[in-house]
């Protein structure tokens, strides 16, 4: 039987991580997101599975941990908040470009700077359009319940050994906060040695005799070779957006207007849509769950019915670019920043502007 | 005897190590970095851990260490090599792990990611190469360069007021308690380079004690960035760099 239990979406993180066979987690504390590091300590992992629990002196050094478990093919992640995640951008983008796997939670907070605690989705752009330097994609999940937190883990890590890619669960700060009931996942052992030499063949797990050594590096000084390099990214990329693609349609397809939210904004939406229909406005909520790849051939599919669209955020106006770059520029925006959010009734004021 | 009487496999007093590749290295005449990749792969080959030994290479002239060893190694970013090789190490008990670095990404960059690895005693091996100087960058100032000392960022010489002191970064590592042999070598004799290997070979061994982080300096050369000949480098070492850089161990448990 399934067992239920009554979580934070912090603390399913680390429940399902164990749960899931990861290898190792390494990070640093920071609101609102430090349930998930406490939360393994409780549970010390290593001695129920082995799991690899450690407190580093930074987001730099976690990431960086992070690259170093990824090379060895184990499966490994890190969390942060936002100026955390910021530094671990140098980290992330070697790790894009080096191939390699491994799972980071953001639970956003206010920014810019050291900003506030409060929830945000400011790090939409940061998270979705590479965030560090050169071309490059994380593969980036929005989960809008505790339910998903704990999904995620797994899909995130499935996700990225299937694209040897870093994977990012963005979150906003409610989700991560609040508690719900959720069904946890089997307990999966983690890989064995020669799951891993089958699984990550590129994963240096010490030389073999008659085979040559491996390597792992992102350095590619010769610049026909650097652009091979990043053709075979973009290949990649290519794939995600034909193949990866997760969306929920919420009514849609009778709606006139669609309302495009993720996280928790989308569950404010959802009642922002009821009571517009309860005063004869259809409303839809299109929740995109992969925020890159982004739902755009939805979106599109929707515009050529005639639909109106409006893009809902924790931000001044990030993810409505990409809606807009979907559909053209006619979409409408609201949002709001610094950890505030917006009530069911001040959305509905906007939708009926748009009526 | 005629000479290629004497050319026989068992006249043969000096091997190639089999853990170096064979492939030219782009190391500049006089460099001590080559030098010491040998004297790694020796030492691997003499322990018998070619297949678990995982080495972690730096950004620095090194960067491209793993052409030329032939063991498993990780490029990782500017001074985290620490970082990369803790976990390493963590989740793979059973392999000796080094890190390869230069003091611009050790003592410089990468001074936390040491610092704290060192102190939480990882079971690694550090190789740190100290040529006061930023080599690949084109000898910029590094924090280990001397006073005085004229490179590219401190045009007429380090100057305390403006550009701060001489890092000892080895003296603060052998504070740390989770250090269990921390030592300084060179490379500018044949008598050197024997001691350097053994520090390194001891470095590697304690691996498989297990009883902290072994830290071997090597007090290295640069002759293109400090603009001068192979042989006038070395001098220059032994005249100026071994005095605030004194070589022999500063702790070995
Ligand atoms: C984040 C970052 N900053 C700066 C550089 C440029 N850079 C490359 S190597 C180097 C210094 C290397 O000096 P050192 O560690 O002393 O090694 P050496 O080249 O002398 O062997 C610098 C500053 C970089 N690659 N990455």
């Amino acid at each position: 039987m399934a067992e239920v239990a009554l979580m934070k979406g912090n603390e399913v993180v680390a429940e399902a991580a164990i749960r899931y066979g990861c290898d190792g987690y390494f990070g640093y504390p920071i609101t609102p997101q430090s349930e998930i590091m406490e939360t393994l300590m409780i549970r010390k992992p290593w001695e129920e599975t082995g799991m690899v629990v450690l407190q580093a002196e930074s987001e730099l050094a976690s990431i960086n941990m992070v690259y170093g478990g990824a090379s060895s093919g184990k499966r490994v992640m890190t969390s942060s908040s936002s100026p955390g995640i910021s530094l671990m951008q140098e980290g992330l983008t070697y790790m894009a470009a080096a191939e390699l796997p491994c799972l980071v939670v953001n639970v956003m907070r206010g920014g810019p700077g050291l900003g506030t605690i409060g929830p945000s989705q400011g790090d939409y752009f940061q998270a979705v359009k590479g965030g560090g330097h050169g071309d490059y994609n994380l593969i980036v999940l929005a989960p809008a319940s505790v339910q998903e937190m704990n999904d995620f883990v797994g899909l995130g890590f499935d996700l990225a050994f299937k694209y040897r890619t870093p994977v990012m669960m963005l979150v906003d700060g409610i989700v991560g906060q609040m508690m719900e009931k959720v069904t946890l996942g089997e307990f999966k052992p983690r890989w064995t040695k020669e799951q891993i030499e089958q699984n990550a063949p590129w994963a240096l797990t010490g030389k073999k005799t008659g085979a040559p050594a491996k390597y792992i590096t992102s350095c590619f000084l010769d610049l026909s070779q650097l652009e091979r390099v990043n053709e075979h990214l973009q290949a990649k990329y290519k794939v995600m957006k034909e193949q990866e693609v997760r969306f929920v349609n919420n009514d849609c397809d009778d709606a006139d207007i669609v309302i495009v939210a993720y996280g928790s904004v989308a569950r404010i939406c959802r009642k922002v849509a009821q009571l517009a229909r309860e005063e004869g406005i259809k409303v839809g909520v299109l929740r995109p769950i992969t925020l890159f790849p982004f739902p755009t051939v939805e979106l599109q599919r929707l515009a050529a019915m005639g639909k109106k669209f409006i893009s809902v955020e924790l931000s001044a106006g990030q993810m409505v670019e990409d809606v807009r770059l979907a559909v053209g520029n006619d979409v409408k925006f609201y949002g709001r920043t610094g950890g505030i959010v917006p009530t069911p009734e001040e959305i509905l004021e906007q939708i009926k502007k748009m009526v | 005897m005629e000479v290629n009487e004497m050319i026989k496999p068992e006249n043969l007093v000096v091997g190639r190590t089999s853990v170096l590749k064979e492939c030219p290295m782009h190391y500049c005449p006089g460099c001590t970095h080559g030098v010491v990749h040998k004297l790694i792969a020796e030492v691997v080959e003499e322990m018998g851990i070619q297949d678990s030994t995982i080495g972690v290479c730096p950004v620095g002239c090194s960067v491209f260490m793993y052409n030329y060893m032939d063991v498993d190694m990780a490029e990782a970013a500017h001074g985290r090599a620490p970082a990369v090789a803790t976990a390493i190490s963590r989740l793979n008990p059973d392999k000796y792990v080094f890190t390869y670095q230069g003091d611009g990404d050790m003592a410089s960059i990468g001074c936390a990611e040491i610092m704290h690895a060192c102190n939480r005693g990882e079971n690694i091996v550090v190789i740190f190469i100290n040529n006061a100087i930023y080599g690949m960058t084109g000898g910029q100032m590094a924090p280990t360069t001397l006073l005085g000392q004229i490179t590219a960022t401190t045009p007429y010489g380090r100057e305390p007021k403006l550009h701060g002191y001489p890092l000892q970064i080895t003296e603060l590592i052998a504070q740390l308690p989770g250090t269990c042999y921390v030592t300084r070598q060179s490379a500018d004799t044949p008598a050197a380079i024997r001691k350097t290997k053994a520090a390194i070979k001891k470095a590697f061994m304690n691996t498989r004690r297990g009883v902290g982080t072994s830290y071997v300096e090597v007090v290295g050369t640069c002759a293109s960035g400090w603009k001068l000949s192979p042989e006038n480098a070395n001098e220059w070492m032994r005249q100026n760099m071994f005095e605030k850089y004194p070589v022999g161990d500063l702790k070995d448990i």
